[in-house]
């Protein structure tokens, strides 16, 4: 009866989003405001009936409710209940249902956080929003309902993916679809803006802590997925280059692009149709990873078991929304005003350049991603592209980024003097360089010649954000520690934000650098008693034993590592079968550290207690992680600055008394 | 600099970087790829003797066998209609098992053996690499007429 409720909901959310989609918008075009104002209660309509579709399918997955086809190929009895709870999208259905139930939450946001916006602009960007969860709901509806039922009903059900089984992954994907599904908003802005032709500062004021907080949301996720990739896969790698991980990373480099891009729209009206090309380009890019994730068109580690029905819809959806807003955009860009002007050495120029290199970077992977496609169509053949391509393209462009990085947040708006920057900036270059000569010392770069380059290039950012935030608080007649406070409480937290977020891009490459130029790893055959010798750590394997978990067993081998006399770490990899679909699954053991990490994974045994394993050393890889989590955490930070805030505390009378009227 | 002359000096800068990064794109693109060929193209020498590529098939029930050293394992893939044998040294991913699709990546020795350098893993176990499931159904189609045919004429 449950899921029948849930079938219900979902049809019933359908309905709400054809109104969502139609009435407000048509009303802000015909001035027509009851119709406007229908906007916000729709949206809350709709967060709640696919709450209650939502709500339905976990309730069918902690009572194990095998009668439900996706409910049977995703759960179990034995499933540990977090995991029940997480398996609600561990498939393709639920997965479409987190997206929508996100959609309509964001869509609820925007109608909860945007008192201080003229109505029609509401109005406009709840429609859009409404048109977008059409989209998926009947995509839901029609190709992938989440409540089908199956006769006969199993007793047990096929079991979660044991790889999903993990608590890494349960909260991967509902951080990335948040990212996702939040550059929805940003398009949905842009539309909106497009409609009413009126592309200003104001509405770049509006967007950018809704584009922010997606990108916040996608680059956690993302971060997540890799960490996880890393300590589940027991591979030790933390980027592979795959279609799937491509998939989130296009919509990652266009959405960084797109907050810088914002900044200028905001601060200096420039910009303008570029920005609304790359709210655009943000969101298609999210639908088009999910069309390559869901579709199977691409050979991907990541890809599951797929259904074309389900890739043409996202096709057609994906073509009707770009031809759509591209239309929309040809029609509408032409009347938009010209920005203001700037100078070649400037806070736009730089700015400019970062989006440029940005978007061909983008372009770069989406080829890339893509080209084994194109081949087949041209019949050249199936081909896949490896992974030292991407490297490739990502280290052609990656050290302009990082040099701009360092020079672009010190150049003034409009006009600079280049004298000024590089007499601010001739400490770091100094620094940078030796820095680079002592990288360059055989014992610190083991002979590769990124080490130098990629040291030096963190040494340039840090540097010149020190100078950055010595040149702001200098300025203080108060003294410095007062005027930090004063910007932390108000209008600068900003300013700090990007700082924050910049330091997190030198802590990131850092983190690269030393990974993949120093990473050692091994493939051993090892006897209980048998010792290993791994860049200065000495493994020393004490044998294998059985252990139940509560839905798997395992044999899980037991390591000391040494270095030296003194023992470090004591390591439990395990190798896991489990019960309900008889997957094996190599569970890797971590010592994390700082500076390195050690690690081992097992392999299979060879007989006679003898182990084929994998031995890693992993220096500076947290760091790769420590970055990410360094930029979101800048990012959070920006969206909490004052300035957003006083907006609405300003605004919110007025539109508190239009909306009484209406 | 009048505003024009600047407009011109960043479309410029832009084109060249462009270029540039076509050019690059490009070039290395030639030698990163690798193709997929089936056991049947590879009986029929239609693959790079010099260059890494990938086969994929099925792997062969009770081929699989681990050489002394306890790393190296050998195996047979197949297309139910020819057969390669591989050879790869290493721990072969979670889902690997008999009977089911595999991609190895790698290069054909003198002696017919295909030294796998990588064998691709995936997480699920229903999935089956789009190329595998190509080809599989066109020699299995090829396979039937071939015994439909083989019947009919004794």
């Amino acid at each position: 009866m449950i899921p029948e409720l849930g079938h219900l909901a979902l049809i019933l959310a359908l309905l709400l989003a054809i109104a969502q989609a139609g009435f407000p918008l048509i009303g802000s075009l015909t001035g027509h405001r009851p119709w406007m104002a229908m906007a916000r209660p729709l949206a809350y309509g709709q967060l709640a009936f696919v709450a209650i579709a939502f709500a339905a399918l976990a309730d069918a997955f902690l009572i194990s409710d095998f009668s439900v086809l996706y409910v049977s190929q995703h759960s179990n009895t034995l499933l540990p209940d977090i995991y029940k709870f997480s398996a609600v999208w561990g498939g393709h259905e639920g997965s479409l249902l987190l997206w929508a139930l996100m959609l309509a939450g964001w869509g609820a946001a925007v109608a909860t956080f945007s008192r201080n916006l003229p109505l029609p602009v509401v109005a406009r960007v709840i429609s859009v929003l409404g048109l977008v969860a059409i989209g998926f709901l009947l995509f839901m509806l029609l190709t992938s309902n989440p409540f089908e039922r199956h006769f006969p009903v199993p007793p047990e059900g096929r079991d979660l993916n044991p790889l999903l089984q993990d608590f890494g992954l349960a909260v991967h994907p509902p951080m990335l679809y948040m990212g996702y599904v939040g550059f929805s908003v940003a398009f949905a802005f842009a539309i909106a803006a497009l409609i009413g032709g009126k592309l200003d500062a104001a509405w770049a004021r509006w967007s950018r802590p809704w584009t922010l907080v997606a990108w916040v949301f996608l680059t956690i996720g993302i971060a997540l997925g890799s960490w996880w990739a890393y300590y589940e896969l027991g591979w030790g790698g933390w980027w592979f280059w795959d279609p799937v991980e491509n998939a989130s990373l296009m919509p990652w480099l266009v959405g960084t692009a797109l907050i810088h891009s914002l900044a200028v729209t905001e601060k200096r009206a420039a910009f303008k149709s570029w920005t609304v090309l790359l709210a655009i380009s943000a969101f298609s890019l999210s639908l088009l990873g999910t069309f390559l994730v869901r579709s199977g068109v691409l050979t991907s580690v990541h890809a599951f078991a797929t259904d074309p029905a389900r890739g043409l819809f996202i096709l057609i959806f994906l073509c009707l929304v770009i031809g759509g807003s591209l239309s929309l955009y040809a029609w509408r860009a032409p009347q938009v005003a010209e920005g203001g002007r700037f100078g070649l050495v400037s806070r736009e120029s730089a700015l400019l350049v970062n989006n440029l290199l940005f978007v061909a970077f983008t372009v770069l992977v989406l080829f890339g991603t893509l080209a084994p496609l194109i081949y087949e169509a041209f019949d050249l053949g199936k081909i896949s592209v490896g992974f030292p391509w991407f490297n490739k393209m990502f280290l052609a462009l990656a050290p302009f980024l990082a040099l701009l990085l360092g020079i672009g947040p010190l150049a003034r708006w409009k006009q600079d003097d280049p004298w000024r920057l590089t007499r601010l900036l001739k400490t770091a270059f100094v620094l940078s360089i030796a820095i680079m000569a002592i990288g360059n010392l055989p014992i610190v770069s083991g002979g590769a010649a990124w080490v130098p380059v990629g040291l030096a290039l963190a040494t340039w950012l840090v540097v010149a954000h020190l100078h950055l935030l010595r040149e702001r608080l200098q300025h203080k007649q108060a003294g410095w520690p007062r005027a930090l406070l004063a910007d932390l409480g108000g209008n600068g937290r900003s300013f700090y934000a990007m700082v924050i977020a910049h330091l997190g891009v030198a802590v990131f490459i850092v983190g690269v650098t030393m990974v993949s130029n120093h990473e050692i790893e091994k493939d051993v055959r090892m006897s209980p008693g048998d010792s290993h010798e791994l860049a200065g750590y000495r493994f020393e394997f004490l044998g294998a034993r059985k252990v139940d978990g509560p839905n798997y067993i395992a044999d899980q081998g037991h390591f000391l590592v040494y270095r030296g006399k003194r023992q470090v770490a004591e390591l439990f990899p395990e190798k896991r079968a489990y019960l309900g679909g008889g997957m094996p699954m190599t569970e890797a053991a971590i010592d994390a550290g700082v500076f390195r990490d050690i690690y081992v994974s097992l392999g299979e045994g060879v007989g006679g207690g003898d182990w084929a394993l994998r031995l890693y050393y992993k220096p500076y890889v947290r760091w790769i992680w420590m970055g990410a989590v360094l930029m979101a955490l800048g990012g959070a930070i920006a969206v909490s600055d004052r300035r957003y805030r006083n907006a609405r505390a300003r605004r919110s009378a007025p539109a508190g008394v239009l909306d009484a009227k209406a | 600099m009048k505003a024009r002359q600047k407009r011109l000096v960043l479309i410029g800068l832009a084109l060249v970087g462009v270029a540039g990064a076509t050019t690059l794109a490009l070039s290395a693109l030639q030698s990163n790829i690798s193709y997929f060929f089936s056991p049947s193209q590879i009986m029929a020498s239609e693959h790079p003797t010099d260059a890494v590529f990938r086969v994929g098939g099925l792997v062969v029930p009770d081929s699989l066998a681990r050489q002394t050293d306890g790393l190296t394992v050998h195996f047979n893939v197949t297309d139910n209609a020819a057969v390669v044998p591989v050879s790869y040294t290493g721990i072969l991913p979670d889902l690997f098992s008999e009977g089911q699709g595999v991609v190895a990546k790698g290069r054909i020795g003198g002696d017919g053996v295909f030294y796998a350098e990588e064998v691709l893993a995936k997480h699920d176990e229903s999935y089956m690499p789009p190329e595998v499931a190509d080809t599989l159904q066109t020699a299995h189609v090829e396979h039937l007429i071939e015994q439909t045919t083989g019947s009919l004429k004794q």
